[in-house]
């Protein structure tokens, strides 16, 4: 491999922050038609490598050298240009625009007087649309498309260039296993034409699937880089957060208690029908399915963002309705929503003031904020989950996804519910701190909180849950014990009869 | 040898000069504000030495309350996410109604009463804002008209005028004072305090600030949206009926139009104090330091025998090159690289 020239290459990059050194010497190459993996935990700097490649952070010391020569990056479209490309983790498309249009944004095909040339526009758009197998086309409107074809959308920006290296970053986090395929087949036909591709995901499965090297970043030092095929999962984890992973199913039960939480035929309109479960005291219930589901939905019903169309919601035996969250949370219930950013955090605000929003009116000293008690709290928190900041004065849109997460989990934590939901717990956290939530969500269970945990993720749903309710576009095909569950039998229920009809 | 140890060189003077930039940006965007006051007190010092003198210090403060008063209400709705454009022509609704009520049913009767139907009108804007969820500016842009209507259709289109102004007391809110501060200070002074506390240190304060930051995160902490948007309106309107009250008790009569254009005044000193108008930052020290600036621009300019009318102009030249170069400190450049 050594006398192949490589297409990008870091040099020895540092980055500092005020009070943060987030880069600290990288170092690695990408060879033409190759896979390279970035792994790391949250806050171990793949994203901020990746801003200093984009020239969106210019580097403090190192150089970026494509080809023969150093090159400076003034800014993402100066990145494009050179022919590296970017498919974001968050979509940026405009949604009242047409997929062609968002594919040539900035660069559409002009015709005499300035005017757009439409017909070109289309051809050129579905030429790289059939490349990516999509099911749309190029007059359809972004905003009415399912996010995993907006990402799509963001792929096929990247086509429209002449790429020496693209960089995926965390690329399937709502892909359906359909999507991902062609997702992989539009990387596998990348690597054929020479381009490198630099991969960023969490997932070890997919890297062991279709990365040639790994390169491990940890606080932001270069740790190393390793083949692919001499590997395996247990050493990559190890890299990454220094210690073994813990990768058993969940096999203990707690003792249970009452039944804490009933619903009895629950309908949400078109969302879903017909929902039944309970969930008891010391009890992990977990809800697997597709995106759309109709999961997510039935969570914001029981947290009173929604009004059921019919059903009955049990607490302790007793019917309720809940008709705001204030409400929902008056009565022990808590929900940890799925989009940490547009629902689970006030970015702009501390990471303190952020925890004890829910209680702000319980934490009083006379007419004022006890903020002794509020700082108390946190720390009891950071503790507990173990996150990571300079102190509760850090603004929460300065940490990085994963504590930005265990913040809003302690937000709720620290409510002590009766029935506290976590929507998606793990999107986007690294490995050591997501079976550090899985133990915390199992511990919580333990001392007897009843639990209902949805996720997208098999490993999750099968690691924390006594029992599992798997969903198919709005109603509950199965509800499963986890002795009698299993991988096959599991997604035979959320596939409902017909594959491609999910998504 | 020589070439390496000069790129050396160059590398660490390019390290010095950026880390130093990254620092004074630091202090600009956390100080911007403080620093563009003295840098405003100094030059017109230089220019006119009257400036600093005592009396024309007190005259600014004096001068600036009733923007002042309203600024601070305003605060909260700014930082709740939303506009008021309304105050102005609230204020010379309150004014007109407290005058004329003055002979109808006495001074002690009027204040409240005013004061009352000052607070339906807010929460009217804060019921369409906050429960209907309609669009502040459309909103408040609509009630700066309709309440001119009714203020209009209250006093017939005459101004209006306190019969007995030897024999009356109500002149102690605009005109008198207590251990020499006037009376419309303390009133600023009281207020900032007790406002500055409730937003900074209640647990209202801090839904006032979530709702601004993130609406949707907000709601998914069982923080009520509406309800807290509704009393930001409330405490805007009760911050105009004050106004209203200082600007009846100073002049015992007034025009149907006394409050015209103030709402734009009122907006600029909570943005140069600081306050995003997108809502979640903001404060009120910051804010009465904006409405000081202000104040004093104002006064320096007359100081300096600049004409009335040219004033307005200066003064929104100041206000946008303020507001430029906050924005320039928070981004670290002064150009904006996307187009």
């Amino acid at each position: 491999m050594t006398d192949v020239k490589p297409v990008l290459r870091l040099e020895g990059i540092v980055k500092t922050f005020p009070g943060v050194r987030a880069l600290d010497g990288l170092s690695f190459d990408v060879l033409p038609g190759e896979v390279h993996a970035l792994m790391g935990e949250n806050g171990a700097g793949k994203s901020t490598s990746m801003k200093v490649l984009g020239g969106i952070y210019q580097p403090d010391e190192g150089a970026i050298i494509m080809g023969d020569e150093q090159v400076v990056m003034n800014g993402p479209l100066e990145a494009k240009a050179k022919g590296i490309v970017f498919i974001h983790q968050e979509l940026s498309l405009a949604e009242e625009l047409s997929v062609a249009e968002n594919i040539y944004l900035g660069e559409l095909p002009r015709k005499s007087f300035g005017r757009v040339d439409w017909a070109l526009l289309y051809e050129r758009t579905d030429a790289i649309l059939k490349k990516l197998k999509v099911g749309f086309n190029a007059r359809t409107r972004v905003g009415d498309l399912s996010i995993a074809n907006q990402q799509m959308v963001e792929i096929a920006r990247a086509l429209t260039v002449d790429a020496k290296a693209v960089i995926f970053d965390e690329p399937t986090a709502s892909l359906t296993d359909a999507e991902k395929v062609v997702l992989f087949d539009v990387i596998a036909d990348l690597q054929a034409e020479g381009v490198g591709i630099i991969y960023i995901s969490h997932r070890m499965e997919e890297i062991f699937k279709i990365t040639d090297r790994i390169t491990v970043l940890r606080d932001g030092q270069y740790v190393g880089t390793v083949e692919t095929k001499n590997t395996d999962e247990e050493r990559v984890t190890q890299m990454m957060i220094g210690r073994k992973l813990d990768l058993s199913r969940n096999v203990s039960h707690h003792e249970l208690g009452n039944v804490a939480l009933e619903v009895r035929g629950l309908s949400c309109g078109k969302l879903y029908s017909d929902v039944s479960f309970e969930v008891r005291r010391g009890e992990v219930l977990g809800f697997y399915g597709l995106v759309g589901a109709g999961r997510t939905e039935i969570a914001e019903t029981l947290f009173g963002l929604r009004e059921p169309s019919a059903g009955q919601i049990l607490l302790d035996g007793e019917e309720v309705r809940i008709s705001s969250p204030a409400d929902a949370i008056a009565r022990g219930i808590s929900l940890v929503p799925e989009d940490r950013k547009g629902q689970g955090l006030v970015l702009g605000m501390n990471c303190r003031d952020n925890m004890t929003l829910p209680q702000v009116d319980d934490l009083k000293a006379g007419p004022f904020m006890a903020e002794g008690a509020e700082v108390a709290i946190f720390d009891q928190y950071r503790d507990k989950l173990d996150i990571r900041t300079p102190g509760w004065k850090q603004r929460v849109g300065n940490l990085s996804g994963g504590n930005q997460q265990k913040i809003v989990i302690g937000k709720w934590l620290s409510m002590h519910p009766n029935v506290l939901i976590v929507d998606e717990p793990t999107r986007g956290i690294d490995v050591g701190s997501k079976s550090e939530i899985h133990k915390l969500l199992r511990g919580l269970a333990a001392q007897g909180y009843a639990v209902i945990v949805i996720s997208s993720e098999m490993p999750e749903v099968l690691h924390v849950s006594d029992r599992i309710v798997a969903m198919y576009s709005g109603r509950v095909m199965r509800t499963f014990t986890s002795e009698e569950v299993t991988e096959d039998n599991l997604i035979q229920a959320i596939s409902g009869l017909t594959d491609d009809r999910a998504a | 040898m020589s070439d390496v140890s000069q790129r050396e060189g160059a590398k660490r003077e390019g390290k010095m000069s950026s880390l130093s930039r990254q620092q004074i940006g630091t202090v600009l965007a956390k100080q911007g504000i403080l620093i563009a006051f003295v840098i405003f007190i100094v030059a017109f010092t230089i220019a006119n030495p009257k400036f600093l003198s005592p009396d024309n210090l007190l005259s600014v403060v004096r001068s600036s309350a009733i923007i002042g008063v309203m600024a601070l209400g305003v605060t909260f709705v700014v930082i709740s996410g939303n506009l008021d454009l309304s105050v102005g022509s609230m204020m010379s609704f309150s004014t007109i109604v407290v005058l004329d009520l003055h002979d109808k049913i006495g001074p002690l009767l009027a204040i409240p009463t005013m004061f009352a139907m000052t607070l339906c009108l807010g929460a009217v804007i804060g019921f369409l804002v906050g429960y209907l969820k309609l669009n502040s500016l459309i909103v408040t842009l609509g009630m700066l008209s309709a309440i001119h209507g009714l203020t209009l259709t209250y006093s017939g289109g005459k101004n209006m005028d306190i019969a007995d102004k030897e024999g009356t007391w109500f002149g102690f809110f605009g005109q008198g004072d207590i251990l020499g501060i006037p009376v419309p200070i303390l009133l600023f002074i009281a207020l900032a305090a007790g406002l500055g506390m409730t937003l900074s240190r209640t647990p209202f304060g801090r839904k006032v600030y979530a709702v601004g930051g993130n609406g949707t995160a907000a709601t998914f902490s069982g923080i009520p949206r509406a309800r807290t948007v509704f009393y930001c309106y409330l405490i805007s309107a009760a911050c105009v009926a004050t106004a209203g009250l200082i600007q009846a008790s100073r002049s015992l009569g007034s025009q149907n139009t006394v409050g015209q254009g103030l709402e734009l005044e009122v907006l600029a000193a909570v943005i140069l104090g600081g306050a995003s108008l997108l809502g979640g930052s903001g404060t009120i020290f910051k804010t009465v330091i904006g409405v000081l600036i202000l104040g004093f621009i104002q006064n320096g300019l007359l100081l300096m025998g600049l004409q009335f009318y040219a004033q307005f102009v200066v003064t929104w030249i100041i206000i946008i090159l303020a507001v430029w170069l906050d924005i320039a400190a928070k981004r670290g450049k002064l150009w904006s690289s996307f187009a």
